[in-house]
């Protein structure tokens, strides 16, 4: 589904992403993880697009994104993103953030739009909230409505750049539970994040990067059971301590 | 069109330059003290005192700088003549230099003001605790500081000034602007003096913007 | 002093018709609206298409815009005025040309000139406001749009300027009430709005403080009468629950 050959990227002389290579497969969830700075946002950010690198190929569902003539706009509807502070629209109603591309992207009358979007509220429980703002949202919720807004295009695949590190602690639950959820119904995911409970519950594999590369990619049990590479044992023993 | 005119007429030109520099640096020394006694006015936790000065303020920014600059060549005559008793003639150059301090005034009291309100209280506190008043906390303490973080508004502020000198050109007083313009009716190419004045203040204000914009990066970093 | 105060000069005729001296400002007026209205429209739409040029990704169209707001800005109103009036008539292919020197009443053609002028040196004001609006919503924002597929036109149309124009209404608010101030160098080619009128009354009347004490009213009503409008948009089209946009 997702292939990541060879990738390095560079901003001026610093190089951020180096010769990362890894795999994707459909229904597979990969939980990337490392240190603040080891480059783990900008991949998942090249995935569609976001972040352009400058040596290697991204395949997306047959679709190379680093070709000059891939259509981005058309590959990013077909790839769901969440991000870290949910970048909802706060001009926007819930409703209208849950239509927008649905709309403007995908072509769909306001009326199938407006179903379809009400239905993935109802999903994360939020159907309450249909003609509110962002604003008046918590951040959770918010996020709940970023991962609807996200599926709301029918994604073949959904990437997370660490979903739940701008919550409060007693809000990241309610997040996980619907990415667990959606993680179980088989849909392909690629997520940033340090919430090891995550990976442990429903992760089919694990990449630890560092410094721009992929250190370790392993499969779950394998991570968390013996760590092969000591920066990896060290980031482990770190993060679970407390 | 044909540029041995323009440099023909190079020396008086050269006066019309003086007077708006001139015109410039004299408005803008008056435009900040005055603009500073406002703005410490505003401040003031003397309620009269705030009021009329922040009267003043919305009061210059809500008319048109062409008006009072017409006004005052009217009016200032008319002052004078009034307080001093005598009725001595009052040059253009006078009324336009009074009414371009006291409209400014208004544009550089609220950098200031500003400028002021970006110092932390705890700068103010620090020279209270060595036992200084208020005036002295002021002068030496909260206004050197402020003015070293506005002096690139204030520079910016100043060549907007600059520009607007040449709406002296309204009570005929020949400044740059107004020379090249008569120089360009006089020999029948004003496409080509115009152009040029146009050129010599783009210069100017475009050259002294990028200095500020330098200064300004030197300041913050 | 003395000084002879009249307030009733304004009911007074001019001697022409059965006009009074009111009528002078009320026409001016009409004349200062009229040119800061069409003005203000040129200003918000070459304004706002200077500003989104201004922070494409492509350099070609950011460093066109630049070198425009730098033109514009570094020029005196009263300077381009002139250009405007004085020498780009002439340019004009000779059957406009004509037809705006000689067809065209003085006052439309003064008026022509002053709306063209003062509504390109607004834009390049606007340009920049934009631009700081824009560039001041978070990075994320438009990021989420691109990740959902919404293409550059649609990601500036629907999310990126209505964010914008609610962050700058108050400094576009005072560019705004500049176009009115500076809408007054009309009189100096000619063009009978308020502040011609107000000289004209005070030369005829020699009641100069009646003339230019009404004339700074009027203008000043009418900036505070804006001001209290544009606040009443800024709170029709404020956000629920959004205190300060772009402020992360």
């Amino acid at each position: 589904m997702i292939s990541i050959q060879n990738v390095s990227k560079w901003y001026g002389d610093f190089q951020v992403l180096s010769d990362c290579s890894t795999e994707v497969q459909k229904g597979e969830v990969v939980v990337v993880c490392g240190p603040s700075g080891s480059g783990k946002s900008t991949l998942i950010k090249c995935v569609n697009g976001l972040e352009p690198f400058q040596a290697g190929t991204i395949v997306v569902n047959g679709t190379s994104v680093g070709a000059p003539k891939t259509d981005l706009p058309k590959l990013r509807s077909r790839v769901g993103m969440v991000f870290q502070h949910f970048e909802l629209f706060p001009h926007l109603s819930i409703t209208d953030n849950l239509t927008l591309a649905q709309r403007k992207v995908l072509g769909r009358k306001e009326d199938e739009a407006r179903t379809k979007g009400l239905a993935l509220l109802d999903r994360v429980g939020l159907s309450a909230h249909a003609a509110k703002f962002p604003g008046q949202l918590s951040g959770g919720q918010q996020q709940r409505v970023a991962i609807a807004r996200a599926l709301a295009m029918d994604p073949i695949a959904m990437l997370f750049d660490e979903p739940t590190s701008a919550l409060d602690p007693e809000m990241i639950n309610e997040v996980l539970d619907v990415m667990v959820e959606l993680a179980r119904e088989g849909m392909t995911m690629m997520v940033v994040t340090h919430e090891m409970g995550f990976a442990r519950k429903v992760a089919n594999r694990v990449i630890f990067m560092d410094r721009g590369a992929i250190v370790e990619d392993a499969a779950k049990d394998e991570f968390f059971g013996s760590p092969r590479s000591e920066r990896a044992q060290a980031f482990l023993s770190k993060i679970l301590s407390h | 069109m044909d540029f041995t005119q323009v440099i023909q007429a190079f020396p008086s030109l050269g006066n019309g330059l003086l007077l708006t520099l001139e015109l410039t640096v004299l408005a803008v020394i008056g435009g900040v003290i005055i603009g500073t006694a406002l703005a410490l006015a505003r401040l003031s936790s003397i309620r009269v005192l705030s009021w009329l000065a922040g009267f003043y303020v919305n009061y210059f920014r809500s008319i048109p700088l062409l008006l009072v600059i017409t006004w005052f060549y009217f009016i200032v005559p008319f002052m004078v003549g009034w307080v001093t008793g005598t009725n001595q003639p009052i040059g253009a150059f006078t009324s336009c230099l009074i009414a371009f301090m006291m409209f400014e005034a208004a544009y550089f009291c609220e950098i200031v003001r500003a400028g002021i309100q970006s110092i932390s209280k705890g700068q103010v506190n620090a020279a209270y605790a060595l036992g200084m008043t208020y005036p002295q906390a002021m002068r030496l303490v909260v206004l050197p500081l402020a003015f070293r973080k506005m002096t690139p508004l204030l520079l910016q502020q100043s060549i907007i000034l600059f520009q607007d000198t040449s709406l002296v050109y309204a009570v005929g007083m020949m400044d740059f602007l107004n020379v090249a313009r008569s120089q360009g009716d006089i020999t029948g190419e004003l496409h080509t003096f115009l152009l040029f004045a146009g050129l010599v203040y783009f210069v100017i204000s475009f050259g002294a913007s990028t200095l500020v914009k330098r200064l300004q990066k030197r300041l913050t970093v | 002093m003395n000084y002879n105060w009249d307030w009733s000069v304004f009911f007074k005729s001019t001697g022409i018709g059965s006009e009074i001296y009111l009528d002078w400002f009320i026409a001016g007026l009409g004349w200062t609206i009229a040119l800061s209205l069409s003005a203000w429209v040129i200003a918000l739409l070459l304004g706002t298409v200077l500003g989104v040029m201004r922070t494409l990704p492509g350099r070609f169209a950011a460093r066109a815009a630049t070198v425009y707001v730098e033109l514009f800005r570094n020029v005196p109103l009263l300077v381009q005025l002139f250009i405007w009036y004085f020498i780009v008539p002439d340019w004009l292919p000779e059957k406009i040309e004509l037809w705006f020197k000689q067809d065209l009443h003085p006052a439309t053609s003064a008026f022509i000139s002053v709306t063209v002028c003062l509504g390109l040196f607004t834009a390049a004001r606007v340009c920049e406001q934009v631009r700081t609006g824009i560039q001041a919503l978070p990075r994320g924002q438009s990021m989420a749009a691109y990740a959902l597929g919404l293409r550059l036109p649609q990601v500036y149309r629907k999310v990126l300027l209505p964010q914008a124009f609610r962050i700058i209404i108050p400094p576009l608010t005072s560019e705004f009430l500049n176009v009115f101030k500076n809408s007054s160098v009309a009189s100096l080619i000619g063009l009978m709005e308020l502040l011609a009128q107000t000289k004209q009354t005070a030369e005829f009347t020699a009641n100069l403080f009646e003339a230019f004490t009404l004339a700074t009213v009027i203008y000043f009503v009418l900036n505070m009468g804006l001001m209290l409008v544009m606040r009443t948009v800024e709170k029709r089209v404020r956000v629920p629950g959004l205190i300060a946009l772009g402020g992360k």
